[in-house]
């Protein structure tokens, strides 16, 4: 970190590279919104910035106590950046509960500002503090302010007629004027969307501009130490905040339109992939239609359905989900109709860690249908990555009549990165051919196949003359009538698994960067991306050589993969799971591949995995 | 870029068909397909199959505008022998396809042919919706009471008792009665034939087409391998004559030789079978297909235990609610018209945006 003075007003602000602060607090006390509004205000700063919201399960777990601390990290730089950050140099801690759950992250020296109205017997008790551990001298290795956040909200907010109740829940704001002001964040976009939030309730927008406000001022005359960390040096264009969910449904979207097919998402509520299903409910002016269906079966089912219409058929899911789509996306291989699947990971098995990330899907998306069912796989690696990912299954899907399974995780789809907006002409065509005309005299065969992408015709009900009826059965080459011939259930077998390897021709070639003496390859796929790209700057700070790269298609792989596997002496593979990327490698191209795996419901640390892998390099 | 609303236009230049009501006239050939028909000689699915393939030349949609959708199960072979668009589903999701179809495509006849374990057993959620929603589908339920593909186990409307392969000791379990569970769906259209019913079905299945909306029709059908019989006191020659109740709108509840007996209801609102001669001709209960009120129409569907007692065939309701698919086409013009067309890169750019130089 360098520390040049630097003037803002009166007052000098010690400049700072980088900072990671995390806001924890009672899943009530509203840490995701605030921790939102200061990453919309660090992006309107023009950092480079990274998040990771942790939540728990329950939406309301008992106040006060461990299991309900809600918490949002982000990591704003000067430069361009790659994680949310390991370890926390700031901590906001609304209550003691929050203190104990956080602390241990928080960098030594770090600052911790908390709420001290909040450490009372009661909420000490509930948090399991003997002591008070502002008083003890517990946190003496920290830089603590104590702030009487509940006190002060009251105070400032007294003149709207709130009661005290309804006051003091403001408190969250007050602590983002206090942080707004350390870090010299504007407060001007946070008021425009209060009042914009609270259009109907304008006593809660008042009291919540108050309560900024006030903390903002508290900041200035308490003279808390105020740090500046510069915008970061961005590729010019114009940007955007987005998360991962949001990107997909843009992805869809933009695929949509590029096709000119209309999308039809056939979903079931599930975290947390519920969002992508609320954002394309918002958008039925593109011609988007969106169901949700009475469960995760019919949800599939519905988006078959669709796509056999001529729709762009997609559903969204997670978990459990994805199991009890397994049967469907049977039939959709059979049947050979574009259909996306969209499968944000989540901790498993069963309900698992229905908030945390986990990337252990990838053999369930390889493998888990019975019979010889291949399907497409493509994973995103970043927030905004998941917009190219959903465009390319839409792609993938349409030329090659197949369904595509598209890979996110719990990381990526509720944490947020700038992004700078692509323009329309960086898209993919994605032209669709419906037949129209007979293709065997005057007969039309469902299961005729295009030469270079074995790609069945899409005919669609309401073409005169080309009536067929499809199924799950296992069809006759070509006629796509019911068979049950031995050669020819062979012949089909193979033409499905044909088909599928056949977009190796037309993917992108796995890229590696690095050092071009490097003996070792770190391979990732999916969220992994950012830490493994932070842990090799730190290797090569180091003067260790290393190399990097990242698969973003799974199924098939591009087919350069063995080639630049084999280019190097070890090639080791981190991934949130027990190493099932790695079992498909060794598999494959009979690699020793090793791995380096964790499945703590959390993202790797760069510091961590930096480690590991020169544990395993030497 | 912007994408048109207007309706399915993407369909332009593809030859897709727009009119309804084609100009050439169409037979019964037109509609059968060259595949062979495989259910066992004898089955009450062949009379089914000739009544719609019968019926669809009559109704002057063109025949590419007709997609039939199944499941699995006896039944569910019915699309392969019709040439129409069509899609073999898997067990019991033939409602959840359908919608897709029909949402995505309101343009479309979507017809879902299920047996009683399809419909009802795995796929009883998928149905239940589907009529909650109206969609716009045409659901033909094959009741034959007992699972056939699968060679004899009892099904979700199997009587109490019923001995099976997989219930040597009889079954214990109480049947579905599929009218009532329509109702309970809120279904729009509701009707019960049977395979036998050369003249009725067809009546039957020109009502439902007529309907827009969801139409749920319960059919009889005979297993008569696995079966057999299930529905004699409905299909001998006294049953029909002394068993059949058939509804009409408008029209008193009568039935057996005569009209002799009639249905009338209490006070209490419970129904009951009585000889006319003794309450009178004006005490016999009107039948209203129309009442928005679907309780008179539940109690019908419960005045027999099942097809072994004088049970009621025809329809027992049909309403006019929003059509599912129709409503979700509003939502997308009032969008279109209120945000206006949709622009991606407006999309993306939203509100909270910011330009480095
Ligand atoms: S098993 Fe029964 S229902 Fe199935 S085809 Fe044979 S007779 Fe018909």
């Amino acid at each position: 970190m360098t520390q040049a003075p630097t003037k803002q007003g009166e007052r000098r602000r010690q400049e700072l590279d980088r900072v990671v602060i995390r806001f924890a607090g009672d899943s009530g006390d509203g840490m995701q919104l605030t921790g939102e509004r200061f990453t919309s205000a660090t992006a309107f700063f023009g950092n480079d910035l990274a998040t990771l919201p942790d939540f728990p399960a329950e939406i309301r777990a008992p106040a006060g106590t461990i299991p309900g601390v809600s918490a949002f990290q982000i990591h704003f730089a000067d430069y361009d950046i790659l994680t949310p950050g390991d370890q926390p140099s700031v901590l906001v801690a609304m209550n003691p509960a929050a203190l104990k759950a956080n602390l241990e992250d928080l960098q030594h020296g770090g600052l911790l500002i908390v709420n001290s109205d909040a450490f009372e017997k009661r909420n000490l008790e509930k948090a399991g503090y003997e002591a008070n551990p502002l008083d003890d001298g517990s946190l003496s290795v920290f830089q603590i302010v104590q702030i009487p956040m509940t006190k002060l909200t009251v105070e400032a907010v007294k003149g709207t007629g709130l009661s005290k109740k309804e006051a003091q829940r403001s408190k969250n704001m007050l602590a983002l004027g206090v942080i707004s002001w350390m870090y010299g964040r504007p407060l001007d976009p946070t008021i425009e969307w209060l009042e914009k939030k609270f259009a109907k309730k304008p006593g809660i927008a008042q009291a919540n501009v108050l309560a900024l406000r006030a903390g903002h001022a508290f900041g200035e005359t308490a003279e808390l130490t105020a740090y500046e960390v510069k915008p970061a040096v961005l590729a010019p264009g114009t940007y955007r905040r987005v998360n991962g969910n949001q990107a997909v449904a843009y992805g869809l979207i933009a695929a949509s339109v590029q096709a000119k097919l209309p999308l039809f998402l056939g979903s079931y509520p599930i975290t947390p992939a519920s969002d992508i299903l609320h954002e394309l409910s918002r958008h039925k002016n593109f011609g988007v239609r969106t169901v949700q269906a009475e469960d995760e079966i019919a949800a599939i089912g519905m988006a078959i359905g669709a796509s056999f219409a001529g729709h762009i058929g997609i559903t969204t899911t997670s978990g459990p989900g994805l199991d009890l789509k397994s049967e469907s996306l049977g039939l959709a291989v059979a049947l050979e109709l574009p259909l996306i699947l969209v499968d944000i990971q989540r901790g498993g098995p069963s309900t698992g860690l229905p908030t945390k990330t986990e990337q252990s899907d990838l053999l369930h998306a390889m493998y888990g249908r019975h019979g010889e069912s291949p399907v497409p796989i493509v994973a995103a690696y970043s927030a905004s990555s998941c917009f190219w990912a959903a465009v390319e299954a839409v792609r993938l899907s349409i030329t090659y009549m197949t369904p595509v399974i598209l890979l996110t995780d719990g990381y990526l789809a509720t944490g947020a990165e700038p992004w700078r907006l692509p323009t329309m002409d960086k898209l993919p065509q994605i032209p669709v051919r419906f037949a129209t005309q007979p293709n065997v005299g005057d007969q039309f065969w469902p299961y005729l196949r295009d030469d270079v992408t074995l790609a069945r015709p899409w005919a669609i009900p309401g073409t005169p003359g080309l009536e067929h009826r499809i199924g799950g059965l296992e069809k006759a080459d070509g006629t796509g009538n019911i068979s049950y011939d031995p050669e020819n259930h062979q012949l089909m077998t193979e033409m499905r698994a044909a088909k599928v390897k056949a977009i190796e021709e037309d993917i992108e070639p796995l890229e590696w960067r690095g050092d071009e003496d490097a003996r070792v390859l770190v391979l990732g796929w999916g969220s992994t991306y950012g830490s493994i790209g932070a842990a090799c700057r730190r290797l090569r700070a180091r003067d260790i050589k290393i190399a990097q790269a990242h698969l973003k298609h799974l199924n098939p792989f591009p087919k350069n993969t063995g080639q630049v596997l084999r280019r190097f002496d070890k090639v080791i593979i981190p991934e949130m799971n027990t190493g099932q990327l790695a079992k498909l490698i060794r598999a494959e191209f009979l690699i020793d591949a090793k791995s380096i795996t964790k499945v703590k419901g959390l993202p790797f640390r760069a510091g961590e995995l930096e480690e590991k892998i020169v544990e395993l390099a030497s | 870029m912007t994408q048109s609303n207007e309706g399915p236009s993407f369909l332009e230049g593809v030859g897709i068909t727009e009119a309804t009501g084609g100009v050439t006239t169409l037979t019964r050939k037109d509609f059968t397909s060259d595949q062979e028909v495989r259910w066992c000689p004898g089955c009450g699915d062949y009379a089914i199959l000739a009544a719609v393939q019968s019926l669809m030349p009559d109704l002057g949609i063109p025949r590419e505008k007709i997609v039939f959708v199944s499941g699995i199960g006896c039944a569910a072979r019915f699309p392969y022998y019709l040439d129409t668009y069509g899609v073999h589903g898997i067990h019991g999701r033939a409602p959840a396809i359908a919608t897709g179809i029909a949402t995505a495509r309101p343009d479309l006849h979507v017809w879902v042919v299920m047996g009683d374990g399809d419909a009802l057993s795995i796929g009883g959620n998928h149905l239940i919706h589907a009529l909650r929603r109206n969609v716009n589908l045409k659901l033909l339920m094959f009741n034959n009471q007992i699972y056939g593909l699968t060679k004899g186990q009892y099904s979700p409307t199997s009587e109490k008792g019923k001995i099976t392969k997989s219930t040597p000791f009889g079954s214990l379990e109480t049947p579905f009665n599929p009218i009532s569970v329509a109702l309970g769906a809120e279904a729009t259209f509701v009707a019960r034939t049977m395979d036998v019913e050369r003249k009725h079905l067809p009546k039957v299945l020109r009502r439902a087409v007529a309907h827009r909306g969801s139409a749920f029709v319960e059919i009889y059908q005979n297993c008569n391998i696995f079966n057999d019989g299930a529905f004699m006191a409905l299909s001998s020659k006294e049953g029909a004559t002394g068993n059949r109740i058939y509804l009409e709108h408008g029209k008193p509840i009568r039935f057996g030789p005569d009209g002799a007996r009639g249905v009338v209801m209490h006070p209490d609102g419970q129904l009951e079978i009585v000889d006319v001669a003794s309450v009178g001709e004006d005490k016999i209960l009107l039948h209203d297909e129309y009442r928005d009120n679907p309780s008179l129409a539940f109690a019908l569907s419960r005045l027999a235990d099942g097809p072994t007692q004088p049970t009621p065939m025809g329809v027992f309701r049909d309403v006019d609610r929003p059509v599912y698919g129709d409503a979700m086409e509003h939502q997308l013009h009032a969008a279109a018209e209120r945000q206006g067309p949709g622009e991606i890169e407006r999309l993306l750019h939203g509100s909270d945006t910011w330009t480095v130089d």
